[in-house]
């Protein structure tokens, strides 16, 4: 275990050291105390470290992870694991806006709540939430699964790809071109899969599915309204 | 005739000349009609079509008693230029000032940003990804190769941001500030598709705003996390749409970009509604006026870089932005034309598409049959890129030595060293919006006399 202290240990200093792993399958670990709500904590790793964050963190913390666990002991400010390609950042508090931005794989876990656009553009990554989101979470989302566990704010899964989200409680309203769907067995089994993984502990039949209409897919301007 | 009438005799008025109404003429009572029947605004590519002041209504004052000129073909006209100078660990020396905009795989085939890298490296020069990535063809062709960080993030990642030699965080596009952008499904073939995570074949609508910041404070954190990410190597550029270009520039240098892009409203596009590319932004000539005044006003002028697009069509378009104060510009659409876009040879080929050569601009349909704005692999193979890249080198090529004889005329051994002081305007409006006086008056409207 390597103990950075980020009041003697400046942000640069810290990602160098983690970039110079890059690329090596080195597992070290790493503890960073006091950090403070500093921004861009951990990005750009590319190999299979442990990262535990002792502390808040502000700005896009787990920033284009690659294999790197990241978790955090606290709240994670806006961007947190934007553009995650893979590995998993986990946030035990509550996240700010656009959590999971572009993310194109991996997983992203928030224990708490996330604020607006949780998984906007996702393009992959898996994320669970034991909480709820709120606003335009998933919008324009192409690729992956975004689980709640709580509740969903307006305008959700709005102008829609193929993310397919998971909402256990209720969902203020759905965004343009989303819909509710059917849960078969598969998806049942799917979301069992992703609530194993993520340690969330809730039960998946218990939550209602959201996907794409498609039909904004070849824009036709019958199809186009705005969201009530 | 003997039945014959006074009518026959009578001399023949001829008939009335036909009055075209200014407010509503043939191309307006057709764009009526066609909205009628479709219900839907219309989309094209390129850029403006309208009129508006450009760098032709400016001259060089050639040196003369007043003035010492260089001599054309032995004495130094230096034209290199380094951008990035301000943060990152490796700016980007470049030979020549001219560098080839963003266009993205997907709007453009694998051939044309193929011969777009060969041709730019040729000349030492760099090119730009776009909203669909980097490809490797582009990576291997391209000596230097800025990477577009945009709304979207087609493609984004890590190895890819650490391969490029720059990164440039689009804002906006002269065609379309304050627009996202949009490939019809015709042009998301399966790499396009796989590249951008989308299902083959739809309409792929970008976003207009990032996803993971708003507004200048949060973009000076991005900046932050991306230079962290690349650990402070790479230099970060800042694109905008060229509109209330006086503001953003100042706000894109607290945000820590180490160069700016402006691209005024001729900039070109791949697909964008008309309303919007005729009716938004401006020329590009005030706004490289307006970059330069917030630039010395905050006395970072050459310190932050400003690169010039939109329009740029020669060397004297080139020399003119430098005269107003640019490091470098940025070309496109000239790019493009270059490599075969319109050319007359295809011309039956664009009456089949229901146009001429000169007036496609249907780039959205993927259809060009000079195989540069398509992914079909039949079209796109009529465009050699070793061919290509050849044809761009001349037209860098060109464009420099033009430039360079108008900077020796003016005495200059550098094209960074030509000013405003060597320009006058032809028109009021043109003297207004670059700054230089009325030829032959000491007037610039808007300006106290001198």
């Amino acid at each position: 275990m390597i103990e950075i202290d980020l009041d003697k240990v400046t942000i640069r200093e810290f990602n160098q050291q983690l970039h110079d792993l890059n690329g090596t399958d080195k597992k070290e670990a790493y503890k960073i105390m006091n950090p403070r709500g500093k921004h861009s904590v951990a990005v750009g790793a590319d190999a299979p470290v442990d990262i535990t964050v002792e502390g808040h963190v502000g700005y896009y913390c787990g920033g284009m992870n690659k294999h790197a666990n990241i978790d955090i002991k606290g709240n994670a400010g806006p961007g947190v694991a934007e553009n995650i390609m893979s590995g998993c950042v986990r946030v035990q508090g509550n996240t700010s806006q656009y959590a999971g931005a572009t993310g194109r794989g991996g997983m992203l876990v928030i224990e708490g709540d996330a604020s607006s656009r949780c998984g906007i553009s996702m393009k992959g990554v898996d994320i669970v939430v034991g909480g709820s989101v709120d606003n335009m979470s998933a919008f324009m989302g192409q690729a992956g699964n975004l689980v709640v566990c709580g509740n969903a704010g307006h305008a959700l899964g709005d102008s829609l790809y193929e993310v397919k989200i998971y909402v256990q409680g209720e969902v203020k309203s759905l965004g343009a071109d989303c819909v509710e769907k059917e849960m078969t067995e598969e998806h049942v089994a799917k979301l069992a899969e992703l609530l194993e993984k993520a340690k969330i502990n809730a039960d998946p039949r218990k939550f209602r599915r959201y996907g794409s209409a498609r039909k904004l897919y070849n824009f036709k301007i019958d199809n186009a309204r705005l969201p009530e | 005739m003997s039945d014959s009438t006074d009518n026959e005799h009578k001399p023949q008025r001829p008939l009335p000349p036909l009055v075209e109404s200014f407010t509503w003429n043939r191309g307006t009572i057709s764009e009526i009609q066609r909205a009628a029947e479709e219900g839907i605004y219309s989309i094209r590519g390129g850029g403006a079509k309208r009129y508006v002041p450009h760098f032709d209504d400016l001259l060089f004052l050639g040196a003369s008693m007043s003035r010492y000129a260089l001599e054309g073909y032995r004495e130094r006209c230096d034209t290199d230029v380094v951008l990035g100078s301000r943060f990152a660990k490796k700016p980007l020396h470049l030979d020549i000032p001219i560098t080839i905009a963003g266009m993205s795989f997907g709007a453009l085939s694998a051939e044309a940003k193929d011969s777009l890298g060969r041709g730019a490296s040729m000349m030492g020069t760099s090119t730009t990804t776009g909203d669909g990535g980097m490809t490797p063809e582009e990576r291997k062709s391209s000596k230097t190769l800025v990477y577009q960080l945009l709304p979207s993030r087609y493609g984004m990642n890590p190895d890819d941001l650490r391969k490029a030699d720059a990164v440039e965080v689009v804002c906006g596009q002269g065609a379309k500030p304050g627009g996202g952008g949009m490939l019809l499904g015709q042009k998301i073939s399966d790499r396009v598709a796989e590249m951008r995570t989308l299902p083959k074949g739809v309409d792929q609508r970008s976003a207009c705003r990032h996803p993971d910041w708003t507004g200048p404070d949060d973009l000076e954190i991005k900046i932050q996390e991306l230079r962290e990410i690349t650990d402070w190597e790479k230099p970060i550029y800042i694109k905008v749409g060229a509109t209330r270009t006086y503001y953003d520039v100042k706000l894109a240098v607290k945000a820590g970009a180490d160069v700016i892009v402006v691209d005024g409203m001729q900039g070109g596009t791949a697909a964008t509604q008309d309303v919007f590319i005729e009716q938004v932004g401006i020329p590009t000539m005030p706004a490289v006026r307006l970059a330069v005044k917030a630039l010395q006003e905050m006395g970072m002028h050459r310190k932050v870089q400003l690169i010039v697009s939109g329009g740029i069509r020669n060397g004297s378009d080139v020399a003119k932005c430098m005269a107003l104060g640019a490091d470098a510009v940025s070309i496109g659409m000239a790019a493009l034309y270059a490599l075969g876009c319109n050319d007359p040879k295809y011309d039956e080929d664009y009456r089949q598409l229901g146009t001429r050569a000169g007036f496609y601009d249907a780039y959205h349909e993927g259809r060009c049959p000079a195989g540069i704005s398509t992914q079909d692999p039949e079209l796109s193979k009529r465009l050699d890129p070793e061919l290509g890249g050849r044809r761009i080198k001349n037209l860098l090529q060109t464009m420099m030595l033009e430039a360079q004889t108008l900077a020796r005329a003016c005495g200059k051994s550098h094209l960074h060293n030509l000013e405003p002081e060597d320009m006058v305007a032809l028109t009021v409006e043109s003297a207004a919006m670059a700054g230089v006086p009325l030829a032959g008056t000491d007037w610039i409207p808007g300006n106290t006399r001198y």
